[in-house]
């Protein structure tokens, strides 16, 4: 295990953009812890900016201008990374939760137990999942966890279907039969011999999963579904349309929050897919 | 096609209709229990107004009461009323319809333009067109398509003003025929651009790999030794065969369209169904939102079913067993 894991980075070091995403998103993190000790959330409430010029345009004081309230944009996107990247991560922890466990049990338990969970796993994959996660959070209270949890019931279906797929690729290998054999018990075969083998799996999906949550956490802030006390890119972004900054031409008022999403779900993806080439054999000849 | 194919697929089409109705409810009568009252919050209702409009909405009775009571209305083609305008559900969403269906056919005829991008790519997997090609779709899969629309405003209408920042039509413009066909499709470029450019990625992705994928077959080796040349290979045996993924997933890439569509029309005040949709979630005008909701759910699986049946049809094999 541990050879394959110092070969399988080794790998994955090659790979120059895999490399440059990984440094990108280490940078967006570390930005997201120390944000509260360089600033204080009260330097973005409008109550103390009344001194600050607002509309300003980036200066020496504020590199990326100011809002209509006179608030720094450079604050607020890096409060904003905060939720936006939490909620990101934890409604993907969600997502590949829930979708392994169903993969899991529908793979391993076969007969009714599968062709009703795969069932249900249809369902969710046809119906488009951002109007069922509006209509979802729309019914619940604002708040941070009800973006994660709206985001986790709706995207978890194809994780269910790939994670199923490879259960029934190993349940039905040599060596399980022979644990079988031997009077290992369901418990033992899925701890000792079914999880191991779909972990990497999981492990590329779920960084595939994270900038599909993190745009589907901006999208569900910029339609104004977000925690409403809480600063997120997408929040930004809502503001920034409905001030008007895209008719004033306060470029620098909407660009920052868009770039840092692009930047953020990019890494993901990049990282995801080599990621994914390092741990399934069969997809590097691409 | 066989005939039990065709009403597997019906029948599973079917389930899921039932499956978004009875989730539908069950989201606004049994997750949130009193919609009545977040509606209209705050407006010092006496508790016998509260109940009349309890009334009014069918929210009155027990759950199994209230359940009945909306699949019949549902089954009249009732979706009620707006709380917003008070007009009836379905009179609203019909006259957004046609707004959407113009908006989001044209992007997806413009995002195909990702299938013969992701063909080449795919056949000359590992060449600079297929690295440029493939890097651009990365680039623009990232983009939250409501964002690359407000550069695109911000750029082309407010900063060039060469379109209009928004609308269908020009406001007060009296203008008919091909006069005001010109003035639509001039409001139309930017949000219709700015939709296939958020997706033409996605079909470039999975026509690449569909493409890659048949690339490896025998039957191709075997139309190269009978000396069919390179561009004839591709057009005759690669591209009809590497066409199934390409099928099954524009269905799914039509629901990604039209969800991208919400925020897009939104910001081009495009008077469609995404508008819709935006506007009743600020409220929140529920009635409004179960009738999107059923209707959106409703085309996305329709457009489903018809992209199983096209592809049985497409591939015997898989409609034969």
């Amino acid at each position: 295990m541990k050879r394959n894991v110092s070969s399988a980075w080794r790998r994955l070091a090659s790979d120059k953009l895999a490399m440059i995403s990984l440094v990108v998103l280490v940078l967006f993190i570390v930005m997201a812890i120390v944000t509260p000790w360089v600033s204080s959330r009260d330097d973005i409430n409008p109550v103390n900016t009344g001194g600050n010029p607002t509309w300003a345009s980036p200066s020496r004081e504020f590199i990326l201008g100011t809002d209509y309230l006179g608030r720094s944009v450079a604050l607020q996107v890096m409060w904003g990374s905060r939720v936006s990247l939490f909620v990101g991560l934890a409604a993907t922890l969600l997502t590949i939760g829930i979708g392994s466990l169903v993969g899991i049990t529908a793979g391993f338990f076969g007969k009714w137990t599968d062709a009703t969970l795969m069932r249900i796993t249809d369902w969710f994959l046809v119906i488009p999942f951002l109007p069922t996660a509006i209509v979802l959070a729309s019914v619940l209270e604002r708040s941070i966890w009800t973006i994660v949890f709206v985001i986790g019931i709706t995207s978890w279906p194809s994780t269910a279907r790939l994670v199923r797929s490879q259960v029934l690729s190993v349940r039905s290998r040599l060596y399980v039969d022979r644990a079988r054999a031997l009077g290992a018990g369901r418990a033992h075969l899925i701890r000792r011999h079914i999880f191991p083998n779909v972990l990497p799996l999981i492990m590329a999906s779920t960084t595939l999963a994270v900038p599909i949550s993190i745009l589907t956490e901006t999208t569900l802030s910029f339609l104004g579904l977000g925690d409403p006390t809480t600063v997120s890119w997408g929040s930004i972004l809502n503001e920034a349309r409905q001030k008007g900054a895209v008719t004033r031409g306060a470029w620098w008022y909407y660009m920052p929050p868009g770039v840092a999403i692009v930047m953020v779900v990019l890494a993901f993806t990049l990282l995801g897919r080599a990621l994914e080439t390092v741990l399934d054999p069969r997809l590097r000849e691409r | 096609m066989r005939r039990r194919f065709v009403i597997g697929k019906v029948l599973g089409a079917l389930s899921t209709l039932v499956f978004v109705v009875i989730f539908n409810f069950f989201l606004f009568r049994v997750v949130n229990d009193d919609p009545i009252n977040s509606m209209f919050r705050g407006r010092n209702l006496t508790p016998a107004q509260l109940d009349r409009l309890r009334v009014k909405f069918n929210l009155d009775g027990t759950k199994w009461e209230q359940f009945v009571a909306y699949v019949r209305q549902l089954l009249h083609g009732d979706l009620g009323y707006s709380l917003k305008s008070s007009r009836p559900v379905t009179t609203v969403i019909s006259e957004a319809l046609w707004p959407t269906i113009l908006l989001v056919g044209t992007s997806t005829l413009m995002a195909m333009v990702g299938i013969v991008i992701g063909y080449r790519a795919g056949w000359r997997r590992g060449s600079k067109f297929d690295a440029t090609a493939t890097s651009l779709s990365m680039l623009t899969y990232s983009m939250p398509e409501y964002w690359i629309g407000m550069v695109a405003l911000g750029v082309f209408a407010a900063s060039l003003g060469w379109f209009p920042v928004g609308g269908l039509n020009d406001a007060g413009s009296t203008a008919t025929g091909f006069e005001r066909f010109f003035d639509q499709m001039h409001h139309m470029i930017l949000p219709a651009t700015v939709l296939a450019i958020a997706y033409v990625g996605e079909y470039m992705i999975v026509a690449r790999s569909a493409m890659i994928d048949t690339s490896r077959e025998d039957y191709l080796q075997l139309a190269r030794a009978k000396g069919l040349r390179e561009a004839e290979v591709r057009k005759h045996h690669a591209q009809p065969n590497a066409l199934l993924p390409v099928v099954s997933l524009s269905a799914i890439n039509f629901g990604f369209i039209l969800s991208g569509a919400i925020a897009v029309e939104s910001i081009f005040s495009w008077p469609g169904i995404g508008q819709q949709t935006a506007f009743a979630i600020t409220g929140p005008d529920f009635p409004m939102l179960q009738g999107l909701f059923l209707m959106i759910s409703a085309a996305v699986i329709l457009a489903n079913l018809a992209a199983d049946l096209l592809y049985g049809y497409l591939d015997p094999r898989v409609a034969g067993r």
